[in-house]
């Protein structure tokens, strides 16, 4: 008996022969058996993908966009998959394009402060490649064990360090791209602020949108003198958030300042622990950066402000290891939810900082409304929240509500003076909140500045824009679903 | 009659319906195991990852795909090295996942191989004796002009396979008999697993080990009724025999009434402190199990734990140590063995980059699937050249294989120690004397 996959795969035909041509048996995927593990990323989302091709090289992966345009099919990059709102999700079918084959460091100019790499790379490998000669690349997401580089374009990454650094896109200052056109180009290039429109601005962040990054300049930065990290451990909330807001009202720039609830220390310590006290209401890791001498003072400081706000210890790492585990925890925190539920939905807001006490008593009202727990672990220090919501996909009627409350974190972020997206993108996830923070004619503008790059709609489509673009619409229905995605 | 229907168990709707273990639901999909797995790092291919595998395991046993011949392709290139779980933050035990999955696959290949797998795990290695038959007519192909004339007639693969085979030594590891003495006061009271591949091949190191304990004031017993741990027969899918040799070690071991079971092969160890699991559903055999599983130590880990005497003898050598993966990521025991050598006066111990990462022996896989495993020795062999040490240090027999085969076939040129060898060494050879 034929299936609808069985006959899809028959009307694909042509393209399959003509993608094998070009990459080789191995490198195109269509058995159930191989797809089914590319229609998940970082989120919860799963669509089954028709197609999966793995090119090697940029004159590959400009082959595989010309037959989708041949074949009429929507292409859907992917970096190593760990994007935690859909953005890989094949929402609408087509071609799942890995990038994982593009793993190389093409260049290394450490008088120019740059590095030439393939959109494979791993995050964490360009910082590995660097170090010994005293440099780093900034960006840090959590999951920079993992995480590609061209992903952090794709989501304009951020990560604990991005505080005091910025961002994915303070970070590139060039990108080489595939549009749909077949055109393969740059842009921007090698120095800062090229002449001309800011194209790599528009780019990086557009969640695979416009076309297939192929090669990204990215900048790199002068480890600093001396680092010194604490932990603050709290017995109240909002002690907690008041030390941020006094650290910050200090003047003091922390190369990172995050925060971490017991729940989310729970989960650390039962899935691979570090030693956070269990019984901490939240802890603060803080960083500084410097000179020795402004290092040393500028964590001093942060020490008697934890102390003045009510910590109950603060704890100083006072060497390498010490300060390695206590961020192995942090950056293991979202994994380390899977040791205390079956499922997590993460959350990712922005509020000013001063509205942080009144966001984390909001969320704790949420909780309570819902009936659902939530572990809050977030980068403190510039208001972007991570509350992840815990269920059990099993259960009948939790996912409704954890969609609901989800909602309900995003309006309240929305209502103190935030947003609904700190870093992990829109994606398949939060496409119907957009409206939310803009307006049809914001969206308009947007789709038009997308369709310059991509006029047929070839590149992720069903991401970043609610379809159809209607300001009613979108506040009526949460979670616009695609037919097929299963959740 | 209703009421006879109504209490038979539904029927399961597909195969992998067995493999609704809870240990999948631990799996959030984040990801951060996939850089640490060697064969998505050779392949780049998300089916070749831990995440991949744990997903396709998921899917199968919701029904979405079947477990048939393509996931058990995927299911059987993972080496088994459990680099995942070292990585994992949630504390996923990938290993009982792949375990479950390979269960229900049994052996891996072409008809004919899973014969002969099944024939071996079932009948050669649960019988002690017959696996020193087969190893007496190795030794007899190695020396005899037989070996010239075969090789000369094997296809170029098999040709390849046949160089794997090490050198049968003369004697076979002969326990003996009793409980012996410690040297000096004694400390504790402990039990040795002689293992089938060690006795066989290593029964040099056996007798090197027995010493190095009978040093640190270890009262030794070498059980007589004990035989092969299993894990082969586990990491195969093969489990009936492998229940049976477990209840025949747990037996073996509580009976000599020892304060540790002392293991020097590091997949042994990781499989014996697994029993509990693997009998977790015998009733009889559960709590003795999980008794037995605590007593499990591998030598490096019991003699840290014990405190060792301080070797006095010098032994001028400069080491690069392989972290055997049963031993690092089954275990858990990577600083013990480093303490060990470092205590050996004259010792230099170089670190090699991944030290921890498979060198592609993974049991029978070189055998299995020798184009990964070429690689992977390929790339091990090249970070064991750039430490300049002139022999790698590897307590477990599958990676002294497959690094000695790795010297001969990639180079550089290198001596392949276990731990043991070394310490007995170092107890062994006098101390220098005040100068003249």
């Amino acid at each position: 008996m034929e299936t609808s996959r069985d006959e899809a795969m028959r009307h694909h035909a042509p393209l399959l022969s003509e993608l094998r041509a070009l990459l080789g048996d191995a490198y195109v995927l269509v058995e159930k058996e191989d797809v089914i593990v590319y229609e998940q990323d970082g989120s919860i989302m799963q669509v089954m993908p028709e197609i999966v091709v793995l090119p090697a090289d940029v004159a590959q992966v400009a082959a595989v966009v010309h037959a989708a345009r041949r074949a009429g099919v929507p292409v859907v990059p992917r970096g190593s998959g760990t994007g935690l709102a859909g953005g890989a999700v094949p929402a609408e079918g087509g071609i799942v394009v890995s990038l994982a084959r593009l793993n190389r460091i093409a260049e290394v100019n450490l008088r120019d402060r740059l590095a030439v790499v393939e959109p494979g790379v791993i995050n964490l490998d360009v910082t590995k490649a660097v170090a010994k000669d005293g440099f780093f690349f900034a960006p840090d997401p959590s999951s920079q064990v993992a995480c590609s580089i061209g992903g952090n374009v794709a989501n304009n990454s951020g990560g604990p360090h991005t505080l005091a650094y910025g961002v994915t896109v303070n970070h590139v200052l060039g990108v080489e791209v595939v549009l749909d056109d077949g055109h393969v180009l740059w842009l921007g290039g090698r120095v800062p602020d090229t002449p001309g429109y800011d194209l790599t601005g528009i780019f990086v962040g557009s969640e695979g949108t416009m076309g297939i990054v192929t090669k990204v300049v990215v900048r790199l930065m002068r480890t600093r003198e001396t680092v010194r990290t604490v932990l603050g451990i709290f017995d109240q909330m909002d002690n907690a958030c008041r030390a941020v807001v006094e650290i910050t009202a200090a003047g003091i720039i922390p190369a990172a300042l995050e925060m971490m609830d017991r729940l989310t220390i729970e989960a650390v310590e039962s899935g691979a622990p570090v030693g956070y006290p269990r019984d901490a209401v939240a802890v603060l890791l803080v960083e500084v950066e410097g000179l020795r001498e402004d290092a040393d003072r500028a964590i001093a400081q942060v020490q008697a402000i934890c102390t003045a706000s009510g910590a109950r210890e603060v704890r100083v790492a006072t060497t390498d290891a010490e300060r390695q585990r206590l961020w192995k925890g942090r950056k293991g925190a979202f994994g380390a939810l899977g040791a205390v539920t079956p499922n997590y939905y993460v959350q990712d807001g922005v509020v000013p900082r001063s509205q942080l006490p009144a966001i984390m008593r909001r969320i704790e009202e949420i909780s309570t409304q819902y009936g659902l727990r939530i572990a809050n672990v977030f980068h403190a220090g510039d208001g972007n929240l991570h509350p992840n919501i815990l269920f059990d996909m099993r259960q009948p009627g939790q996912l409704d509500r954890v969609i609901d409350a989800g909602e309900a974190i995003l309006r309240a972020c929305v209502a103190v003076g935030g947003s609904i997206t700190g870093e992990h993108g829109i994606g398949l996830e939060k496409k119907a909140y957009i409206g939310l923070l803009f307006t049809p004619a914001d969206l308009e503008a947007m789709t038009r500045v997308r369709r310059a790059f991509d006029p047929n709609g070839r590149f992720n489509p069903a991401k970043l824009f609610p379809t159809p673009i209607s300001c009613g619409e979108i506040r009526r229905e949460p979670a616009k679903i695609p037919a097929g995605l299963w959740i | 009659m209703e009421g006879a229907h109504a209490l038979q168990p539904p029927a399961p709707t597909h195969r992998g319906a067995v493999l609704d273990i809870p240990e999948l639901y631990q799996c959030v999909h984040c990801g951060l195991c996939l850089t640490h797995c060697p064969t998505y790092r050779v392949t780049a291919l998300e089916p070749e990852s831990p995440r991949g595998r744990i997903h396709l395991v998921r899917a199968a046993a919701e029904g979405r795909i079947e477990p048939n011949e393509r996931f058990g392709d995927h299911i059987y290139l993972c080496l088994m090295c459990r680099a995942c779980e070292t990585a994992c933050p949630s504390g996923v035990h990938y290993g009982r996942i792949a375990e479950a999955a390979r269960a229900v696959l049994g052996p891996p290949g072409s008809p004919f191989a899973r014969a002969v797998a099944t024939f071996a795990f079932t009948q050669l290695f649960p019988f002690p004796w017959r696996l020193r038959l087969v190893g007496a007519l190795l030794r007899f192909y190695q020396r005899s002009g037989l070996r010239r004339l075969v090789r000369g007639v094997l296809p170029q693969r098999l040709r390849d396979m046949e160089l794997l085979l090490p050198p049968v030594p003369d004697h076979f590891f002969s326990p003996p008999a009793g409980d012996l003495p410690a040297i000096g006061d004694r400390r504790a009271r402990v039990g040795v697993l002689s293992g089938c591949v060690m006795s066989l091949l290593f029964g040099a190191v056996n007798d090197a080990t027995v010493r190095v304990l009978r040093r640190n004031g270890c009262e030794v017993v070498i059980p007589p009724g004990q035989g092969c741990c299993g894990a082969l027969n586990v990491h195969n899918g093969e489990t009936q025999a492998a229940k049976a040799m477990a209840r025949r070690n747990i037996d073996a071991f509580l009976a000599a009434d020892v304060d540790a079971v002392i293991v020097n092969a590091a997949g042994c160890g990781a499989a014996m402190k697994e029993y509990g699991t693997l009998l977790r559903d015998d009733p009889a055999y559960a709590a003795k199990a999980d008794q037995f599983a605590k007593k499990v130590k591998d030598a490096s880990e019991f003699l840290v734990q014990l405190g060792i005497v301080p070797p006095a003898g010098r032994v001028e050598m400069v080491v690069t140590y392989q972290d055997p993966c049963h031993l690092v990521h089954g275990q858990r025991v990577r600083t013990q063995p480093r303490k060990l050598l470092e205590a050996i006066p004259g010792m230099q111990v170089v670190e090699m980059d991944g030290s921890d990462r498979c060198c592609g022996s993974a049991g029978i896989y070189n055998v299995t699937h020798p184009e990964m495993s070429q690689e992977l020795l390929r790339e091990k062999m090249e970070a064991i050249k750039h430490t300049a040490a002139a022999a790698v240090v590897a307590p477990n027999p599958g990676c002294m294989l497959q690094l000695q085969y790795g010297s001969q076939r990639f180079g550089p040129p290198l001596e392949v120690f276990h731990l043991m060898d070394l310490l007995d060494r170092a107890y062994e050879t006098p101390a220098a004397g005040p100068p003249p």
